[in-house]
């Protein structure tokens, strides 16, 4: 166990350190003066690490400035704006956060469920209704999903809201970032107002995000399900006449749950993409949104920062969790077969 | 860059598709719908503010610097005052800050009387000790006025309109009389001096932030963090996402504003529309021509249309023969149908022109005689002047698109067409707008698409520029036409003060140019401002840019009502 996570930990530190490289050669490669691309003006006052490693002369000096600067937030500035990149980041990634994390726990609390009804369904009408509609699901391309709710919910209803977190009318203080606490935490008057609006501007992004991983997490605990179903331990518990929740909550529900973990790994990445595009649809003040505006202003130092903490956010959650699935089911150790 | 490339590709796709899915989906929801979730919100406990959608981030908060209306919109009539305003209907000059004017016999001084009792913004950043005096006029005006004033290169030290109507030089002095009384001298008599003192650009800034600056060492601030006495004051500006205006409790005119009012700032024309539709913004920055039948369709949107104070035009090269005779400017004139080309080019969006004057300007008078389609006499003419059949000539279409001219490529074809059919055979010249440009002030074409977008409410903003002989050099005036007797008049006018005078003289400057034709009149584009039917007292500003004094959101509207005249003016 221990192996496992000095390995991960290893293998993490080993991706960030390339990370922070591929990040920092950005710089070299942008057009203009990588200087300029570094610190994102001419000079800062307040940012002396991320200024010294652009005065020094060797690269290796400067990278290792470079890797002390972004350790202690001096992240440099903004090109469109002028203000300092971690004070940005860090007010837009709790949106960004804020709604991954709503779509993942809606695709997880459905998904799972319904993949176990489905599996010991196996081949029966449900299973076969739940199968088609996910792989429908499954097809969708998630912006054209986005537009088509806006098309019916928003514009044609006139349901709910079509952009943003919540009205403009509404003045919350910016205190943690998840705009549902933030609202808890304001002293506004009428917070129910508040609170009706934020969830209405959620439900749409929410959904379009959490549509295709739902799907994903639905097959998938299916597929697991029938596996488990079809081995020989649960054919044995049956022929022991043991009842059938017995059997499931004893012998199926553990065995069946423990390889959809590495698949929730596999699906950061693509979480992380629709949770960009979602955004950029949407006008979600997240990071995708930010990122994609970046790029589309030519803002060097944003998109060197913010290309390098979406990597970072994807490979350290990929990898904490195998690593995590590996210590719940030491059987999936790749590396370790020999020694078995 | 490929991946930056594939990037901005794929926003755009997406930016397109919104767009199609907006058109198809608005179509769609033509018929009234119930709107259980805005009704909710609306009622009487939930925030109530006034949201406008604009469509890019202001350069500055203050009107001097910058002439992109972006920037007069968010800052002009929200946040300042200045000493005079148009009367957005009339068009006249009425009181501001200075609640009476004094000109002299000669023309030269102007004596303001400045407003008592105007406060300025109270702000976190600012609280103002004193109230509005001659002082903060001075301070304003010598900001612009003067390259040594310490606050002249504050934040690029570029004054756009001022330069451009060339201002700084017209003034010879502006003075302290005492503390609500400001005098200024000119140089030479200039009628239109207090109509450019009540555009967008006049703004009053208070002397006292701009000390208070100085000793914080934060000069530059006046123009991101402004200060003035205006119905809104600044609250909150987040770049790319919004700003949020309060409302000046102590505003000198006592109007009705909103809780708040916010611009939301959407770069998108699609998702402008589409957030008019789902209600999210109470009213948009340049709705988009081809959007505009649809929201008349939607029964909770209003469309308002004006004429604009604009004028799309054919100009004939008066300095080449035989162009040089009325005669044959008559008889091309007399070739087109002007109504078949304000169908097809202008698809009902801009009125017919008369004269060079738009009819919201109070100098225009409706008795010029226009000109009607005649090909047989065009044909007549043109043989009196010995114009012989198959006659050559150049039309040059502009490469861009007005608002005064959407299409001249389009507009060129229909010409020509309409001159094949007199035995005139005609070319269309088109270059790259700057090339354009250039060649057409070196004289090159024989006739041109072109049109011109009046700076303030002055009638002598169109003539001058346009058809003056000074204005041959300077590369305004697109017919190279000069007329000692057009330029006597429009200076004659220029000296007087008295506008039922100045009407008389510029009622003889059109008749001249009736019977001259240098240029002929084609179509004055309307202006729009589409707005949610909750939104009362916002109407078409057609002297300058938004203002949302008086606006307010009235949430008890539920259903559309029919009877909204007051707010949708037809020209």
């Amino acid at each position: 166990m221990i192996t496992t996570l000095i390995r991960y930990f290893n293998l993490i530190c080993l991706t960030l350190l390339v990370l922070v490289l591929l990040s920092f050669s950005l710089a070299f490669f942008f057009p203009g003066d990588s200087a300029v691309n570094l610190l994102g003006a001419a000079q800062i006052a307040d940012q002396p690490l991320l200024s010294q490693a652009v005065n020094q002369s060797n690269v290796l000096v400067q990278f290792w400035y470079y890797v002390q600067a972004l350790f202690n937030g001096q992240w440099g500035v903004s090109f469109a704006t002028g203000k300092p990149l971690y004070e940005d980041i860090m007010q837009l990634f709790p949106a960004t956060l804020e709604l991954s994390l709503y779509a993942v726990t809606l695709a997880l609390v459905f998904g799972i469920p319904l993949g176990f009804v489905s599996g010991l369904q196996y081949r029966k009408k449900i299973d076969h209704a739940f199968m088609s509609s996910s792989m429908v699901m499954y097809s969708f391309p998630v912006f054209w999903l986005a537009l088509i709710l806006i098309l019916l919910v928003s514009l044609q209803a006139q349901w709910l809201p079509m952009s943003g977190r919540l009205s403009l009318l509404y003045d919350i203080p910016h205190a943690t970032g998840f705009i549902l606490v933030d609202i808890a935490l304001s002293d506004i008057a009428n917070k129910q107002y508040a609170f009706h609006d934020a969830i209405s501007h959620l439900i749409l992004p929410t959904l379009s995000v959490s549509f295709i991983a739902f799907a994903v997490f639905l097959r998938s605990t299916r597929r697991s399900v029938v596996d488990v179903v079809s081995t020989e331990y649960i054919k044995s518990a049956q022929t022991r006449g043991l009842t059938a929740s017995n059997i499931f909550f004893k012998h199926i529900l553990r065995n069946a749950l423990l390889p959809v973990l590495p698949l929730l790994a596999v699906q950061i990445s693509t979480l992380v993409t629709n949770v960009m595009i979602v955004e950029t649809i949407f006008s979600w003040p997240g990071i995708g949104d930010w990122l994609i505006q970046a790029i589309y202003e030519r803002d060097y130092p944003a998109i060197r920062t913010g290309i390098m903490l979406v990597a970072m956010i994807v490979v350290v959650f990929t990898l904490s969790l195998e690593c995590l699935s590996q210590l719940i089911d030491p059987t999936r150790d790749r590396f370790a077969y020999a020694r078995r | 860059m490929s991946l930056i490339g594939i990037a901005s590709l794929l926003i755009q796709r997406v930016r397109s598709v919104i767009l199609a899915c907006v058109v198809l989906g608005s179509i769609a929801a033509c018929s009234p719908s119930n709107n259980p979730i805005n009704t909710e919100s609306g009622a009487s406990s939930a925030p109530n503010g006034v949201i406008y959608c604009s469509e890019s981030n202001p350069t500055y908060f203050n009107p001097q610097l910058d002439t992109s209306s972006t920037t007069s919109d968010a800052s002009a009539h929200q946040i300042y005052s200045r000493l005079l305003d148009f009367n957005q209907t009339t068009g006249r000059i009425e009181p501001a800050l200075a609640s009476s004017w004094l000109v002299s016999e000669d023309g030269l001084t102007y004596t303001f009387q400045l407003r008592r009792d105007v406060q300025f913004h109270n702000t976190d950043f600012f609280t103002p000790s004193r109230n509005f005096n001659a002082d903060d006029v001075i301070f304003s005006f010598e900001r612009w006025l003067d390259p040594q004033h310490p606050f002249h290169k504050v934040n690029g030290g570029n004054y756009p309109y001022f330069s451009s109507i060339n201002l700084p030089s017209t003034i010879a002095s502006i003075e302290r009389i005492n503390g609500y009384r400001v005098e200024i001298s000119l140089y030479k008599p200039d009628s239109s001096f207090l109509a450019n003192l009540a555009t967008d650009f006049a703004v009053i800034l208070s002397a006292q932030y701009g000390d208070y600056l100085t000793i914080m060492d934060q000069p530059q601030n006046i123009d991101f963090y402004p200060i003035g006495t205006g119905p809104y004051r600044f609250d909150t500006y987040r770049k790319n996402q919004f700003i949020r205006y309060l409302p000046h409790e102590n505003y000198w005119r006592k109007s009705v504003l909103a809780d708040q009012l916010i611009f939301d700032i959407t770069p998108s024309s699609s998702i402008r529309f589409a957030k008019l539709i789902t209600g999210e913004c109470d009213s948009i920055a340049y709705p988009s021509q081809t959007e505009i039948n649809i929201m008349q369709a939607n029964p909770e949107i209003i469309v308002q249309e004006k004429a604009g104070l604009n004028i799309g035009f054919w100009a004939f090269n008066a300095s080449k023969p035989p162009f040089d005779q009325a005669d044959v400017r008559r008889a091309l004139a007399l070739a087109i149908d002007k109504n078949s080309i304000l169908d097809a080019v202008y698809f009902n969006s801009a009125s017919r022109a008369r004269s060079l004057i738009p009819p919201s300007s109070w100098a225009f008078n409706s008795d010029i005689k226009e000109l009607n389609y005649n090909p047989v006499l065009a044909r007549e003419l043109l043989a009196q002047a010995d114009i012989p059949d198959g006659f050559k000539m150049t039309i040059w279409a502009m490469p861009v698109v007005r608002s005064y001219n959407p299409d001249a490529q389009r507009m060129a074809l229909l010409i020509k067409n309409y001159l094949a059919a007199v035995g005139v055979n005609a070319t269309i010249v088109t270059y790259d707008w700057h090339t354009f440009r250039e060649k057409l002030s070196q004289g090159e074409h024989d006739s041109v698409l072109i049109g011109w977008s009046a700076d303030n409410g002055d009638p002598d903003n169109f003539y001058r520029p346009l058809l003056s002989c000074d204005a041959i050099p300077s590369g305004t005036n697109r017919a190279m036409w000069c007329n000692q007797e057009f330029d006597a008049l429009v200076n004659a006018a220029i000296r007087i003060s008295d506008e039922d005078q100045r009407a008389l003289l510029y009622a003889k400057a059109n008749k001249l140019i009736a019977q001259e034709i240098p240029i002929y009149p084609i179509a004055h584009a309307n202006r729009y401002q589409v707005k949610n039917h909750k939104i009362q007292g916002l109407i078409i500003n057609p002297f300058g840019s938004i203002r949302f004094e008086n606006v307010v959101k009235n949430d008890t509207l539920t259903t559309p009502t029919t009877t909204d005249t007051s707010a949708s003016q037809q020209p």
